[in-house]
């Protein structure tokens, strides 16, 4: 990993790999699209809108993983003194933050004609809107100091707090209230979802999930740019 | 010698707060106003009042919190005596704690030891009273330790107000959840316990966790 440190080394890495990151992304997207709108059936009591889990399921897993690689990237930023760990940890976030903007918004149009609401305080989706307000409030941290490596500094103790708490507010909130479908993949005795629409999501998963990684390798360049051309101009400053 | 220099820093502190006395009285006022609002904007029926009033009056105390959070280091951090306090041979992190503990001593924990009478102001059912009280008094440890959170994130900010609401109201959420739910289920048939023990751990888990993430966030801004 100390390899990658050198932004010259993860750059021309990540430029060779994103146009196949693109191409797969793509063909997964078209494959995931075709089986969400054609093959899969429509659902004896959900009807038509069970289409809307195809793009709902994998926007809140990919909220939460963005969330675990921003929390995991700012650890290594803590113990490695990793460079490129605090550029991945603020780049996941506003990312993350829209797929979990995403899986709310999916939800609630979902929720409309099947639970007759827009909104419920139910656990799983008010555990899903705390996790919107700390992206926000890590987001914030970033627009807040000015100074790089002092907000970087902040972020890191954002961020880990937040991955600490995270569970006891998702605990907490399950011990509260709840509504929301259990999970019918990750469980004993296998998935009981029908493998028609199994296979259609599993595509989706996947399909976020290159999507998200080739917007952080995009994101990542930007910020490894910013960071040059700030430090250009400020090298111009001192030259003067 | 650990022992007496946290000593005479927790003393310090709680004088400060004594002669200056303003963090407590603008949060005490802050619940004053929540106490005598509700009812006029709700209506004054006893019934309504009297589900809305353990819920109400936990809210109050957490904003009440909030509002001083951002005065915890602040002072402290502009005039340089954090800076000394770094260099002493007491663990920074213990001298985080240590202010932690004087603003639970001189706010959370006033507001909520007098919290009984305004929950009855607004029909709190008097059985459910002791139960309400002790899990303010425990919950309001835990709000003291992340408003000390909040105001060490944010104590190099000129405006850090609005970052530490942002940040600090979701962690908020499992102490105010497991704080309500005492007095709700000790409506119904159940034990009040697991969710007051469940409080309790929250707090024990925020008096390990947050020291160390204060003391990180501010050798960041010392630096």
């Amino acid at each position: 990993m100390q390899k990658f440190a050198n932004p010259a080394v993860f750059l021309k890495l990540a430029n060779a790999i994103l146009p196949y990151l693109w191409l797969i992304t793509a063909v997964l997207f078209a494959l995931g699209l075709y089986g969400a709108f054609v093959t899969s059936p429509a659902d004896y009591q959900q009807g038509e809108s069970v289409r809307i889990m195809y793009i709902h399921v994998p926007a809140s897993w990919i909220a939460m993983f963005a969330y675990a690689l921003m929390a995991f990237a700012s650890a290594i930023a803590i113990i490695f003194r990793h460079p490129l760990a605090d550029a991945a940890a603020k780049t996941a976030a506003p990312i993350g933050a829209v797929f979990c903007f995403l899986a709310l918004a999916t939800g609630s149009i979902w929720g409309k004609p099947t639970w007759g609401t827009w909104w419920v305080w139910d656990a799983r989706v008010t555990s899903m809107f705390i996790l919107l307000l700390l992206y926000v409030g890590y987001i914030a941290i970033w627009q807040a100091i000015e100074e790089p490596h002092l907000a970087a500094a902040i972020a890191r103790i954002v961020a880990l707090v937040g991955s600490v708490i995270l569970p006891v507010i998702k605990f907490s909130v399950d011990y509260w209230n709840t509504l929301h479908q259990a999970s019918s993949i990750f469980k004993a005795g296998g998935p009981s979802i029908d493998p028609s629409m199994l296979w259609v999501l599993l595509v989706m998963v996947l399909a976020y999930t290159t999507l998200f990684l080739a917007l952080h390798l995009v994101s990542l360049r930007t910020e490894i740019a910013t960071r040059k051309l700030r430090s250009a101009r400020l090298a111009e400053i001192r030259g003067n | 010698m650990i022992s007496s220099a946290t000593k005479a820093l927790l003393w310090r502190d709680l004088t400060l707060a004594r002669k200056q006395g303003d963090g407590l009285g603008a949060a005490l006022g802050f619940i004053l106003a929540v106490i005598v609002m509700v009812p006029i904007a709700l209506g004054p029926d006893p019934i309504l009042l009297q589900r809305l009033a353990s819920g109400m009056m936990w809210l109050a105390l957490l904003l009440a919190v909030l509002l001083t959070a951002e005065r915890i280091f602040q002072s402290d951090f502009e005039d340089g005596s954090l800076d000394l306090m770094t260099m002493t041979n007491v663990p920074f992190e213990l001298i985080t704690l240590t202010k932690a503990l004087a603003h639970w001593l001189t706010v959370s924990l006033p507001l909520a030891l007098i919290a009984p009478p305004l929950a009855l102001m607004l029909n709190v059912d008097s059985g459910t009273l002791p139960m309400l009280w002790l899990s303010m008094i425990t919950g309001s440890l835990a709000l003291s330790l992340l408003a000390s959170l909040g105001g060490a994130i944010a104590a190099g900010l000129r405006r850090g107000g609005l970052l530490i609401a942002i940040l600090i109201l979701p962690l908020y959420i499992p102490v105010l959840i497991f704080g309500v739910a005492t007095t709700t289920l000790m409506m119904g048939p159940q034990s009040a316990w697991p969710a007051l023990l469940i409080l309790l751990g929250i707090t024990l888990l925020l008096l390990v966790v947050s020291p160390i993430a204060c003391a990180a966030a501010l050798r960041a801004y010392m630096r």
